[in-house]
This record gives structure tokens, C-alpha cells and sequence, in this order.
């Protein structure tokens, strides 16, 4: 097959995976709702406080853009492959010849679309309501940490997957992993004044490595360089656990109740 | 012409469980094969094993010259699957469930035509979710013919439907013969197989238990019926199935009808009686196979 085939072939799958996306409105209210609910409330909340003539918009969006990113991905594909393969599309789609990792490609790229559009909601409405002012030095930055971040989370939220028995039990295991992280990793309340032992236990997860580098990218006060290799390091080691997961536990087929 | 399907020595255990215990069999192109027996026989296993879904643990097994556990992409483009209640998107249309799986296939039949040859016209924009569950047996059988499949594997395309339904899928699987595809069918239902296989296969525990033409299954197995009626049984000719008297009527079960009948019209135009009401029933495909199963089951059931 042409390589141009087989583009075509990942466009449709990720045009089919948009479709379904829009049509279950679960997905759409975890995804892009919950953190556009949490930017608006903590910028509420926190209106009247300035640091330099910056708002409370300027360091919290870039967080909650992140948290809608790692939803779009982390949580969506827990979620979602685990259905699919409970239900026995997974098992329908191994019966034609779509090649498995198109599939595969189709479902993250689905993500990263989602991903990508509440980044920009996020800075968007921090721009048009809360007074964030977009920073352009560090792009090129926030864009390597977007896609490494990315890729991560999407290796774990099917590592999620694989390693479940049932689906019904995938939303629970997905935000149950994913909330108190972004919490440890300092998303929601930053880990100034927090213990020690809780911010040692933020560095050994990932996701305070994407958030991190990602907020400083946008952050007007930030020196230096952006991009520390230790934050790349440790979501590499992620990604490479959750591919592992992935190769040794991953199923087509639906595992019964 | 090689067979489009042959099955030599297949065997597949779960654990402890003997699954298949050394199948072997051949479909030829064109041909529709059935093969039936009661649940857990084996039918889904060695289905599954040919579709490439599950690995055999011995045997050979070519199907479209390929082997299917390793023949890829290639071998998928060439068949088509309808299996046993499948999960599909239920929030898509029937329209974009079929534009989005038959997009894999190198080959495909036009979506409209599809649509109409399973008999879903009205419903070609409806939401799948809305569907009722024939409705959605037909989308599946539509899904698997989309890539114009040489080979189609029907799992039980039946099971679950009233009487009209059946008819109606029945028809569209005559259809498909007529366009020259290879079918192999799986069922519990024998009006089913020997409505619409060239060839049935009976699966007990794991092994072929019979194998032949609807007819010739029921040749020497089972008993046809003779029956007519008298006054009384006192003074009938004594034969191996009978007499048995049920308020006036004779029955004899009869495994050589013919030897039976002479017998039995012999001894009555001898005395001028008259047989009144002769009639032989020839064994329906379900006391065959009621025979066939029974028999293995009761004693040659494998371990």
C-alpha cells in the first residue's frame, strides 16, 4: 500500500474518533468542560490577586490547558479503548484489514485534536475574560514538552487499558490515578509550602514534568531555559513503562466480566 | 482448483478442556458449509481459528491459501467476518458505520448497494442505537460483505430472530451464494443448515460426528414411521419396530421401510384388510440429529 494510503487511511480514523467523541457527551464534559469550569471558578475566586500587574489567568491557564490535555489523552483512551474492546469493536476492527497500529493512531491523534483545541480554549478565554497575556518567546519550548507530554500519557492511558479486566471499572481507575496526581504535581495549588515527601512524590510521577515546564513556558517572570532535561528524562522513562504494559498486557479481545 | 478452506488435524484445549479434538475438513469455492451442533461443541472455536482470531494448537490449516493466524492484512482484505453479537459505535448512522469500516478494503461494494441488499434502505441515516436487533444482524452481515469478501464466515446469523426475520436473512444468504461467494456457516438450528448449506458438518465435543448432504445424513440413522389403523394389535405380523398401539392406530419404527412395507402389505392383502390411513413418516432432521449427538454424547464424548 502507498503511504498515501495509508495517511488517508489515519485521517479517517481520527475523523471517526472525533465523530464518536462529539456524540458521547461524557467524553465532551470531562474533556473540555470540567477544566474550562475550573479555570473560570479559580480565576473567579482569585480575581482580585495580581503579581506585577499579572493575573491569576497567566499561571492557571496554562495548568488547566494541560490538565485538558492529559484528559483528551491519559483519560480518554483508558477510557475509551476499554469500552471498545469490552463491547467487541476492538475484536470487529482485527477482523478487517485496517492494520492495527492505524487504529492505534487514529484514537491518539483523536486525542491530540482534542488536546490541541483546549490548549487554545484555555488561552483563548484566559485572554478574553481573565486578563492572560499570551507569552511567544518559549513556543518552540511548550511545543516539544506538548508532544512528549502527549505521547506519555497516551502510552499510560492505554497501559490503563490494558492492564483492566472490565471497562466499567476504567473511569474509576483512570481519575482515580489522574486527579490526586495532578494535585501532587501542583495543577490546582502550587506545592510552595507543601512537605517535603509530597513533593518528592510529584517529581516521580509525570505529570508534574509536563505541567511544569509547560507553565513556565507562559510564565512572563520565567529566566533561563525552559526545557530541563531531567522533565524529558522522566516522562521518556513513563512512556517507556507504559509502552512496555502495552506490549505484554494489550488485548483485542473482549476479557468478560 | 484448491478448496477455499481445508482443515487438517485441528486441535485447540483450554487448560483441561478439549475444544477441538483433531478436526479436519474441507470447503470448496462456492460451496456454503454448515456446521452444526449444541452449544459448546467447538463451532465458535474452530470458526474463530480460521478467521485468525485464535491460534490453533495443532493441525494445518490453509484458508485462502493463507494461513490465517499469520496471514495479515492480505487475508483480511479477502474475507469477510459476521460473528455472534459484535459491539459496533452505536451513535453512528448505518451509512457512516459502513463508509468507516469498509474504508480498509482494498476492494468494496458501493455503501447504497450494501444498504439495499441487506434490506436497510429506510433506515440508511438512522442511528444505530435506534435499530432493532434483526436491524442490527443485517448492519452486520453488511460490515462483513463490504469489502466484496471471497470467503464470508457467518457465526449463528440467526440467533435471536422470530420466524420472519429468519426468512428474510435466509433469503439474503441465498443471495450471496448465487454471486459465487464461499460461505461457512455456523448454527444450532437444522432447518437452518439444511436450508441453506450444500454440506453439513456435525461438531459434538470437540469432533466431527457426521458429516454429508442434509439427506444423506438421515440415511441408516434414525427411524421412519409406519403407521396406519385397526381394530386391534393381537393379530399384526410382529416386526422389529412394533407394533405399539396408540388407541387405534398401529405405529412400527422402521429402519428398512421398504422390507417393512412389503411385510407388512403382504400380510394384509393375504387376509383382505386394508390398511386404512398408511402412512410412512421419513425421520426429520432433528431426530437425526437428536441420534447423531445423542449417540456421541452418551458415548464417545472425548476427554
Amino acid at each position: 500500500m502507498s503511504p498515501a494510503r495509508y495517511v488517508s487511511l489515519v485521517w479517517g480514523q481520527i475523523r471517526h474518533n472525533n465523530r464518536l467523541f462529539w456524540r458521547t457527551p461524557a467524553a465532551a464534559f470531562f474533556t473540555l468542560a470540567l477544566p474550562v469550569i475550573f479555570l473560570v471558578l479559580f480565576s473567579v475566586i482569585f480575581g482580585d490577586q495580581e503579581w506585577s500587574g499579572y493575573s491569576f489567568a497567566q499561571f492557571f491557564a496554562p495548568a488547566m490547558a494541560v490538565f485538558a490535555a492529559v484528559s483528551s489523552s491519559f483519560s480518554n483512551l483508558a477510557i475509551g479503548v476499554s469500552y471498545a474492546r469490552d463491547q467487541g469493536i476492538l475484536k470487529r476492527v482485527r477482523g478487517t484489514p485496517l492494520p492495527a497500529w492505524v487504529y492505534m493512531a487514529g484514537r491518539i491523534g483523536s486525542g491530540v485534536w482534542m488536546a490541541v483545541l483546549s490548549v487554545g480554549l484555555m488561552f483563548v478565554l484566559g485572554w478574553a475574560f481573565f486578563d492572560f497575556r499570551m507569552v511567544w518567546d518559549n513556543l518552540g519550548s511548550a511545543l516539544l514538552v506538548f508532544v512528549v507530554g502527549i505521547a506519555t500519557f497516551s502510552a499510560l492511558g492505554l497501559a490503563v487499558c490494558a492492564s483492566l479486566r472490565n471497562a466499567d471499572s476504567s473511569p474509576a481507575a483512570a481519575n482515580g490515578v489522574f486527579l490526586p496526581m495532578a494535585f501532587v504535581s501542583g495543577i490546582f495549588i502550587p506545592l510552595d509550602d507543601a512537605p517535603q515527601w509530597l513533593v518528592i512524590l510529584g517529581d516521580v510521577f509525570p505529570l508534574k514534568h509536563f505541567a511544569g515546564p509547560f507553565r513556565e513556558a507562559f510564565d512572563p517572570f520565567h529566566e533561563g531555559a525552559i526545557i530541563g532535561w531531567e522533565h524529558l528524562g522522566v516522562m521518556g522513562l513513563w512512556l517507556v513503562f507504559g509502552m512496555l504494559v502495552i506490549t505484554r498486557y494489550f488485548t483485542w479481545d473482549p476479557r468478560g466480566a | 482448483m484448491p478448496p477455499a478452506v481445508s482443515v487438517e488435524g485441528l486441535t485447540k484445549t483450554y487448560g483441561s478442556v478439549t475444544a477441538l479434538a483433531g478436526v479436519s475438513f474441507t470447503v470448496d469455492e462456492g460451496e456454503v458449509l454448515a456446521i452444526l451442533g449444541p452449544n459448546g461443541a467447538g463451532k465458535t472455536t474452530a470458526v474463530e481459528i480460521l478467521e485468525g482470531y485464535r491460534r490453533a494448537d495443532g493441525g494445518t490449516i490453509s484458508v485462502l491459501g493463507h494461513d490465517p493466524s499469520s496471514g495479515g492484512r492480505e487475508f483480511r482484505d479477502r474475507i469477510g467476518i459476521v460473528l455472534q453479537e459484535t459491539g459496533i459505535e452505536v451513535v453512528l448512522t448505518v451509512r457512516e458505520a459502513i463508509d468507516v469500516y469498509a474504508r480498509s478494503y482494498s476492494r468494496r461494494l458501493p455503501t447504497d448497494e450494501l444498504i439495499n441488499l441487506v434490506g436497510l434502505d429506510g433506515k440508511a441515516d438512522a442511528r444505530i442505537k435506534t435499530l432493532s436487533g434483526g436491524q442490527k444482524r443485517r448492519l452486520d452481515l453488511a460490515l462483513g460483505l463490504a469489502g466484496d469478501p471471497e470467503l464470508v464466515f457467518l457465526d449463528e446469523p440467526t440467533t435471536g430472530f422470530d420466524p420472519s426475520a429468519r426468512r428474510k436473512s435466509w433469503a439474503m444468504i441465498e443471495g450471496l451464494t448465487s454471486l459465487g461467494k464461499t460461505i461457512l456457516l455456523t448454527t444450532h438450528y437444522l432447518d437452518e443448515a439444511q436450508h441453506l448449506a450444500d454440506r453439513i458438518i456435525v461438531l459434538s465435543g470437540g469432533s466431527i460426528v457426521a458429516e454429508g448432504t442434509a439427506d444423506a445424513l438421515g440415511e441408516g440413522r434414525a427411524f421412519s414411521t409406519i403407521s396406519f389403523t385397526a381394530e386391534g394389535a393381537d393379530r399384526l405380523p410382529r416386526l422389529e419396530g412394533g407394533p405399539v398401539m396408540t388407541g387405534h392406530t398401529v405405529t412400527y419404527r422402521s429402519t428398512s421401510v421398504t422390507t417393512d412395507l412389503l411385510e407388512l402389505t403382504t400380510w394384509a392383502t393375504e387376509r383382505g384388510v386394508e390398511l386404512a390411513g398408511l402412512e410412512v413418516t421419513r425421520p426429520s432432521l432433528e431426530d437425526v440429529y437428536l441420534d447423531i449427538v445423542g449417540e456421541t454424547e452418551n458415548g464417545g464424548r472425548p476427554s
